[in-house]
This record gives C-alpha cells, structure tokens and sequence, in this order.
C-alpha cells in the first residue's frame, strides 16, 4: 500500500503534470461532464462561465491584495496612510458587483426555463427509489424491474479485485431510445433519494408519496453512469444507476424482447404452482435467495444488526407466526428497511425462502411453504 | 448601577417573549406551508376536499393527456389499480375514473390514499368532485370493491400544460399503533 | 478611536484585586460556579477547544475509511454515524462555543463593562452543554449506535427510519438549543444595557456589532430548531405525521423548517469570524479599519437576507421554476454586502504599515480562503448547475472552505490576538508558527481537491467510491491527517500558554492594537471596568 502511494508521490514529483502522468488518464477527471444532452451542455457552459468569472474576481481581488501584502509592508517602511472611509469607492464596489451579478443571472436563468420544457415527452418512465436500489417501470409498455448494484460484496472487502465500474454496475440498466424526450417520474417508497445522472444533468429527489418529474433527451447512445444522491440510509454508496441509451430499432426490440421475457416468466411462475419444492430444493434455492436479498441487512447467521435490523433467528415471526412471516416478505413492513418483495422475486423464490429462514440457524420448525402458498397469500384464495 | 438589574429584566422578558414567539413560528410554518403549496402547486398536492362543479363552459380547443398512476407502500397488501390509466379530456369536461381495490389478506385493512400531480403546478387545475383519497377506505378480508373518482380540469389551466400524471399512493392505516408494535417486534 | 479615563482602575486594582479574590473558591468549585464573564469565556473556548478535537477524531475516522476504494475501518452504518456525529460536533459544539467563548471574554472588555449582564445564567447556558454532548455521544455506545441521518436529520430517514436513540439526539439539541439562545440574550443585554458612557452605537467595535448581529439571528431561528427536532420526536415516538404523506404531512416540509433555521444558522458561524477579522486586520496594517459604517450595514443585510434564501439548498426538491428563481437570485444578492466586507479588509491593508505576526497571517489566510468558500457558494446558488454540484463533494468542499478556513481559522486569528492580554505572556511564536503553516498547506491539501472529485461525480456522504476518485480521495485523507496532527500543535501551545510561561507583554501587546481591551494590564485582572471608563 505505502509502496503503491510512494510510486504515485514519485510520479507528482516526476512530472508537473499530474494527470498525464498516469497510464490511466481518466481517473483523474478533474471537472463537471459535458454529458450528452443539449441541457447538460448548457449546464457545463454555465458552469464554466460562472468559473471563470470567479476566477476573474479572485484575481483581481487578491491581486490587490497581495500587492498590499508586498509593497506596504512595515519592514519595507511603509508608513501607514490615514483614510478610511470613501463614498465613492463604497458606491463603486456595490454597484460593479451587482451588474456582474445580472450578468450571471441571465443565462442562468435562461437553462433554467429550457430545463422546465412542458412539452409532452415520448416516453415516460416511472422510477422509484426504495432502501437500497431502484425500481424502472415504463409506463406505456408495462414493463417494470428492478435493478440492483452488480458489484459483489467481496470486491468491496477487498476479498476480490475491483472490477473497472466499481459500485457504479447495476444487474439490470435502464435502458432509453436516444433523440427522444424521455420523462422520468420519480418517487420512493421509502426515504428520500435522488435519482442522479450527471451525463443528463439530471438530479431529483424522489420524496416518499409525491412524484418529482425531469427529463432528457440524450444525443448519442452510450451508457451513462449515476448514484444515489440523497443519503438514505446504510447502503447510500452502494445504489448506483446505469442508463443504457440505444438507437431507436435497438430500444424496440430490446422492449420486445422484455415483454418477452416477463411473459415467459409469468408462464413459467404458473407452471410452478403446480409444482412442489422438496425440502433440500427449498433450502438450497432459499439460500441463494437469502443471500442476494436479505443477508445484507439480517446478516448471512440471521443475527440482524441489533437495534438496527431485526435478528430472524428465533423471532417470533419466522418461527410461528407463518402467515405474518409471509405477508412481510410479500408487503414489507412500513416505515422500516423492510421492502415488499412480490414484485421483486418470484413466487418459487418468495416460498424458497420463507421455507429457508424457517428452518436454518436452529429455527427447525420443519415448514415447508409452496409457491401456491405464496399465489393465495397474494391473490387471495 | 441600581436601576440596571430592573432594566435587565425588562429586556430579557421582551427577548423570551421573542424566543416563545419564533418556537410557536416554527409550528406555524406547518399550515403556512400548506397555504403556499396551495398557491403555487408546490409538491403537486392537490386538494383534499371535493370541488363543486359549476357549469362551465369547455374548452373545446384543448386536449389535455391526464395519466394516472397507482402505487401501494411498503407494508401495504392490498392489489390497486386504476381501470383507465390514460384519459384524454378537454378543460371543463367532466370525466370519471374507476379504481379497484382488493383486499387479499385475512384481515380488515383501511388504507389512505395519497394524490400527488407532476408537474406540480397542474395540481391547482385539478378539480375533484369525488374521490376516494378525501377519506379512508376499509376492506374487510378479501372484499373487492371499485371506488369512482369525478374530476374536471379546471379551463384556466395554462396553456403550457398539455398533459399531466396524477399518482395515489395507497398507505395501511389499519392502527398507527399496532403497525408501530408490529415493527418493534 | 477611544481614550478611557480608567488610569484610577489601574492604580486600584491591586486592592480591587485583593478584595474580590477573597472570595473565589479555589479547584473545581472556582470553575462550577464562577459568574465571572472571562472564567466562563475561558470554560467555553476550552470545552469548543475538546469538542473540535472529538469532532476532528471523527473527521480523521472518515478519511482513513475514505483513504482507498472499500471498505476497511468501519462499516457503513457506523460511517454514518461518524459523518452525522462529525457535523453536529462541529457546528454546536465546536465553532458556536468558541464564539460564545470569545463574546463572553471580549465584549464586557470591548464596552467597558464590569461583567455580562446576567452571570448567572451565563454560568447556567456554559453547565447544561457538557451534558447535552454526554448524552449525544452516549448514543454511540447504544444498541443501534447514534444518530446516522447526517446533521441535517432530514425526515423520514430521522422519524420512521431511525432507531431509538433518535430520542437521545433530540433532547441533546433541544439543550444545545438552550445554552445558544441563553447565552444570546445575555450578549444582547448587556450590549444594549452595559455599555460604558460615550460608547455610542457606531464607536463599538465591529467583533461587537456582529456578535449582536448573531445573537438576534441566534434567538430567531434557533426556536425554529427546536420546533423541528420537537416535530421528528412526536413524529416518531407519539403519532404525529408532520413529514408523513400516509397521515397528510409531507417530508419536503421538514427541509422547509430545517433550512429556514440552517441558513441563518450558517451566518451565526460567520458573522463573529467577520467581526474578528475587522479587528486584527486594522491592528497589523496600522491603520484603521476602512468603511466601518458600511461594515455595519453591511453585517445587517447579510443577515436580514439570511432569512430568504433557505430553499437554495432544496433545487432538487421539486420546487416550481419561480421560486427556484426567486431564490437563486436572492442567494446571489448576499454576496454583494459579503464582497463588500472582503474589498473593506482589502482596502484597510491598501497603503497600511503591514506585519506579520500570528493572527494576522491566520486573518490573511481567512480573507483569501473564505473568499475561495465565497465564489463556490456563488457558484452553488445558480439553480441549473446547482443540479449538477448539490449533494456532491463540490459542496463539502465550499462549505468546509467557509467553516473550517472561515469560521475556524478566525477563531484562531482571535486566539492567537488575544490570548497574550488573557495570560499576560506571549504564546510560543515559534510554536505558532508551526502550527499556522502545518495548517494552511494541510487545510488545502484536504479541501482543494474535494472541488474536483465533485466536479467528477462523487456524491457526498458516502463510505465507499468508484475508482475513478481514488487518487484524489487519498489526497485528500493525507491532507486530513495533517490537518488533524497540525491542531496537537495548537495544542501544546495552549497548554503552555495556560501555564503561563513566555515573556510578558505590555497592556497594548500589539503595536497599532486600539480599543478598551489593549487598556487594561495584561493579564486582564479577574475584574475589570468596575467604574465604568468614558469613552471619547
């Protein structure tokens, strides 16, 4: 580690140059995205503009006074002057300040109106934020997932190497037509968050129970990077965003292919009501449910984190109450961590799982619970 | 000197009655709060009180796209939807949307339903003559029930607004306090 | 600017002196129940003193776990903590007591007053703060550990989410509360009410001006807090739903309340380093302050603007584009009357006598860096790039630009300028010298680069980022813990400085230093100004 730091101390010293000292120049980004809608290059000339008029101010203001600091210096001799008050100069350094201000102010104001264009989009999808990943439903074609960090526990405990997109992968992007205005309605259903990608230069926060509404027309097909920019909670770092923007043809057939899949999916989840899961099925398939979605909060031995996230092993609930057990994986409980979990897992995987923190850690109740199980808890009988 | 403690005093009162005074401000931003997002649309809320239609005239020029979004939260069992998700109406045109609502469960529930409009200003445009957001809804184990809701836009929406989302967000209001036991547990 | 007529004062105080110390009660007892304004001054700048060094431990927790991509110190809950934890620490226990502190030592020395006007709430308003801390940093030791909702407590993270011992965080604030708005009425008082005869409004010096600037602020929007974290705790533990859709409340409101008390709250933590700073820069340019009725004017519509410009920290709540408007140009506006403070310091050094000890280098650096805090801040309040920086480590790095190299190095400045006329010795130069460099280069090696990873996309409170950002964020880390080791040096000159070694100065201390302070001895007796002195 301290050999690694001392190779890069070596190269700032190497080369005045610090960035392209590197060999991988882009780690070392130093300003705002372009991005890569004509709002966000809007946002990037403001930006810049406002920088350097900043720049320009501090110049000229501690020009002044670093030519104070050297020339009326006492060990220079300076005999110190006697005026302290000047209207003029007073009036002058308002007035000056104030026009550069409304010269900052109208452009600014100007991509301020752009952003709030009200004319009606072409497509619109309904994001919603929840602890911790995010949920993309597109409202004219139905389709809706959610998409969770892809980065795996162990590259983040060092256990692994850090792939290239570290915390910033998801299983599942979001994926956009380019030329298009897509409306992002964006809600949560828990905490704040906000829904961020720098490339659009849009950031809203999603507010539990009231929609937020921004949009982006992107210019060229690419995939675009975010993150979670609202603290909301333990994982905050870890709910990163991909956009994936995609000529037209391509995004039509890659929403065909969705619908696609989830109706297959949906015949597949009818073929398995039918079925039923042995205990060892149930228990190997739980376990692997388990981990991707619960462990991070109950904790891989089912302790939970005390006072924080409830222990599951020898509670009440996962070891009596069975129909309880069930409806709080399916609806979550309010105003806690605890998510419903319907829509994001399969009615196998939901009974798999119920199944799984029945019988592990020493909660041996010997319940054995089946996909129709779950379809009438859900549906009603 | 002597008089100083008695002026003093005075002061203190006054800077107390201050304090006392911005504590109180401070609940009062809440109603304050409501009185601003009711004139300007802030957040989308809309109102919680049924509007009184009166006849007037429709807006023959315009068509406005009013989506309808329905969402239930965390914890909440019921199945909800909205039976049209699209309508296309002119402003002043009276039209009625129906939403379903299953209870699934063993259990009575009674859910609260949350309007929220994007973009926020169009909040102040909806006008709702009926709707099953101004009260709470009970559905006893596994009742289905389909709850209208009569809304006109109003003609002086502005003429920027071409469409506009409506979103209800469904809560489990069953008891306050048991969901708060329930938690604990 | 002022002459007193205290020459009688200082042939009498040896008696004076040997009447009142009589009855000082000596050890603990002396400092538990002492009224006297400088042992209570002394109190507090010692306790701000202590709560910066916590606070910075937990600062230094976050920047070894921010130190390279993964997580390796703490995990993620814990992180939290630390940040929330980190950010109140430093706030209200930290930059607020020290200014209190400093208000307690000077402005009775400033105005010719024997003590503040009500000591025994001022002994009251110090006591309750070491048990608001206790109980707050207790809660870290809780099951579910302390509050990890970031300073700003935004609901529903803090009332549905949270855990318990969210109870603990609002009590200790509602006492933080307390001692503030306490201790602000008694500078208030015994501004208007002790002034000595001839000290006219406009003949105060400006650290007093803007302290009673600040204590109005103080008394106005710290009410509000305590409405707010009373609003978290019924939400949370009694049923309300001031900031839960479900019963009709709205989570949005929360930042409305919030930000209408934190905005001004940010200029309470700004306006006293003004005021100090318009004291030492006239001092070591030998010359007097230029424009002090615009300073005043100017001190005044910072902070009536204060109270309109809240919502520039909420663009992407989802307000409507007016009031986004509204509030990015009200933003704007302030930094017309703050250009005017820095260009009035610039133009007091214009054709001065300048010299270089301590406190004017750390008043040096605060003109310049505070100004860099300045620009940013200009930057943040343009909505649509605000969309693009909110959230991320641009602001961490302009708001530490402004609290740590503004409000902090200004309490610093203020030690290093007063600390000999309050120990009647010179503090170690060398020492301070030290401790001022160490400082700078260190205090920019860890902010500076904050600006870029920002730039870059890294969003705020965070415990673990994408490699893009590692190499600057191990920048910043060292930084820290050279900023963090710079502080032990301040330290040791303190502890010394409390021992009374060093040569002793003269009741001025500093050639060109004016006002009643620099005319009593040094070390300023434990009692002073018992017959008020006549200002001219």
């Amino acid at each position: 580690m301290l050999s690694k730091f001392g190779l890069v101390l070596a190269g700032l010293v190497a080369s005045p140059v610090f960035a392209e000292s590197s060999a991988k120049a882009s780690q070392y980004q130093l300003n705002m995205t372009k991005g890569v809608t004509d709002i966000s290059a809007d946002v990037y000339d403001l930006h810049m503009l406002m920088f350097k008029i900043c720049v320009a101010i501090a110049v000229v203001v501690f020009g002044v006074m670093f030519w104070a600091m050297w020339f009326h210096r006492k060990s220079k001799g300076a005999k110190p002057a006697h005026f302290h008050e000047s209207v003029k100069v007073e009036i002058a350094w308002t007035v000056i300040p104030f026009i550069i201000l409304i010269f900052m102010a109208i452009p600014a104001a100007k991509t301020l109106i752009a952003m709030e264009d009200a004319s009606e989009p072409d497509l619109t999808i309904i994001v919603t934020g929840s602890q911790w990943k995010w949920h993309y439903k597109y409202m004219d074609d139905g389709v809706e997932y959610y998409s969770k960090m892809a980065t795996q526990q162990d590259e983040i405990h060092g256990k692994l190497e850090k792939g290239e997109n570290y915390l910033l992968e998801v299983d599942r992007p979001l994926v956009i037509p380019i030329n298009k205005k897509v409306r992002f309605l964006i809600t949560s259903d828990d905490v704040i968050h906000a829904w961020w990608v720098p490339d659009f230069a849009v950031k809203q926060d999603a507010n539990p129970g009231f929609i937020n509404d921004a949009w982006a027309n992107a210019k060229e097909p690419g995939i675009y990077r975010g993150q979670c920019a609202e603290l909301c909670g333990k994982d905050h770092g870890f709910m990163p965003i991909v956009v994936i923007a995609k000529e037209q043809a391509d995004y039509d057939k890659w929403i065909t292919e969705q619908k696609d899949i989830l109706a297959k999916a949906k015949e597949e989840e009818q073929r398995l009501l039918a079925m039923n899961m042995t205990m060892d099925e149930a228990m190997a398939t739980g376990e692997k449910v388990y981990l991707a979605n619960c462990a991070a909060c109950h904790m891989p031995n089912g302790q939970g984190l005390p006072g924080v996230f409830p222990a599951l092993k020898g509670s009440q609930i996962a070891t009596k109450d069975q129909p309880k057990h069930i409806d709080v994986l399916l609806n979550g409980v309010a105003g806690t961590a605890m998510q419903a979990y319907a829509k994001q897992l399969s009615m196998t995987d939901i009974a798999a799982v119920v199944t799984y923190e029945r019988n592990a850690w020493g909660n041996n109740t010997g319940d054995l619970v089946q996909a129709k199980d779950i379809n009438s808890a859900i549906n009603g009988k | 000197m002597s008089q100083m403690p008695q002026q003093n005093k005075k002061m203190v009162i006054k800077l107390v009655a201050i304090v006392v005074a911005m504590f109180g401000f401070g609940f009062a931003l809440v109603p304050l709060y409501d009185v601003f997002c009711d004139l300007t649309g802030l957040n989308g809320k809309t109102s919680n009180t049924a509007a009184v239609y009166e006849s007037i005239e429709i807006d023959e020029s315009r068509l406005i796209t009013v989506s309808f979004i329905t969402r239930t939260n965390t914890g909440m069992a019921w199945q909800f939807a909205a039976e049209t998700q699209v309508v296309k109406v002119h402003p002043g045109q009276m039209s009625q949307i129906n939403f379903t609502a299953v209870n699934p469960t063993n259990r009575m529930i009674v859910g609260q339903a949350v309007p929220s409009v994007s973009p926020g200003p169009a909040a102040l445009y909806l006008n709702k003559t009926e709707c099953f957001c101004f009260e709470q809804q009970i559905l006893q184990a596994g009742e289905h029930v389909t709850m209208p809701m009569r809304f006109y836009v109003d003609p002086q929406l502005p003429k920027d607004i071409t469409y506009f989302t409506v979103q209800y967000t469904l809560y489990d209001v069953t008891s306050a306090e048991q969901q708060v036991a329930l938690n604990r547990g | 600017m002022t002459t007193t007529t205290s020459e009688h004062q200082h042939d009498d105080h040896s008696h004076d002196d040997g009447h009142h110390e009589h009855h000082i009660p000596k050890g603990i007892k002396r400092w538990l129940y002492t009224t006297n304004h400088k042992d209570i001054g002394t109190l507090y700048l010692w306790f701000a003193f202590i709560m910066f060094l916590i606070g910075g431990a937990m600062a230094m927790v976050i920047r070894a776990e921010l130190f390279q991509p993964g997580l390796q110190i703490v995990d993620p809950n814990f992180f939290n903590q630390m940040t929330t934890v980190h950010g109140l620490i430093m706030v209200f226990g930290a930059v607020m007591p020290a200014f209190t502190g400093l208000a307690n030592w000077l402005v009775p020395m400033m105005i010719g007053a024997p003590d503040m006007a009500l000591p025994r709430m001022n002994n009251w308003s110090f006591w309750i703060l070491p048990f608001a801390f206790l109980i707050l940093l207790s809660s870290l030791f809780m099951e579910g550990g302390g509050p990890a909702f970031g300073w700003t407590f935004y609901a529903p993270l803090s009332t549905t989410y949270s855990n318990d011992t969210t109870a603990l965080f609002v009590f200790s604030v509602h006492i933080m509360g307390a001692s503030s708005i306490m201790g602000a009425i008694n500078v208030i008082v015994t501004i208007f009410n002790m002034r000595a005869p001839g000290m006219t409004w406009m003949k105060m010096p400006l650290f007093v001006w803007t302290w009673l600037i600040t204590a109005f602020l103080l008394i106005a929007v710290m009410p509000v807090l305590a409405g707010a974290v009373t609003m978290v705790l019924t939400d949370k533990f009694f049923g309300t739903s001031f900031f839960d859709a479900a019963g009709g409340g709205d989570p949005v409101m929360f930042q409305h309340i919030f930000w209408f008390f934190g905005h001004p709250e940010v200029y309470i933590m700004i306006l006293p380093a003004f005021g100090i700073i318009s004291q030492i820069v006239p001092t070591f340019s030998r010359k007097p302050l230029f424009g002090y009725a615009s300073m005043v004017y100017a001190t005044t519509s910072i902070a009536l603007l204060s109270f309109i410009v809240w919502a520039h920290h909420m663009f992407t709540t989802g307000m409507p584009v007016a009031a986004e408007m509204f509030f990015m140009l009200a933003t704007m506006l302030i930094s017309v009357p703050t250009g005017v403070k820095v260009f009035n310091w610039v133009a007091t050094m214009w054709r001065g006598s300048i010299s270089y000890e301590v406190p004017m280098l750390f008043a040096l650096a605060f003109i310049v860096l505070f100004t860099i805090g300045g620009l940013s801040g200009l930057m943040l309040a343009i909505v649509p790039v605000d969309f693009q920086y909110h959230d991320t480590y641009f602001v961490v790095a302009h708001f530490h630009y402004v609290l740590v190299t503004g409000a902090i190095f200004s309490i610093m400045a203020a030690v290093y300028y007063w600390l000999p006329k309050w120990t009647g010795k010179m503090f170690d130069i060398t020492l301070a010298k030290w401790h001022f460099w160490c400082s700078l280069v260190s205090v920019n090696v860890l902010f500076f680069p904050m600006h870029f990873v920002g730039l870059a996309g890294m969003p705020r409170r965070i415990p673990d980022y994408a490699l893009q950002f590692a190499d600057f964020n191990k920048w910043i880390s060292l930084g820290g813990f050279a900023f963090g080791l710079s502080q032990l040096i301040f330290l040791a000159l303190l502890i010394k400085a409390c021992r009374k070694k060093g040569e002793p100065v003269s009741a001025q201390v500093w050639e060109g230093a004016e006002g009643l302070e620099w005319e009593i001895p040094s070390p300023a007796p434990y009692h002073t100004f018992e017959t008020p002195p006549v200002v001219k």
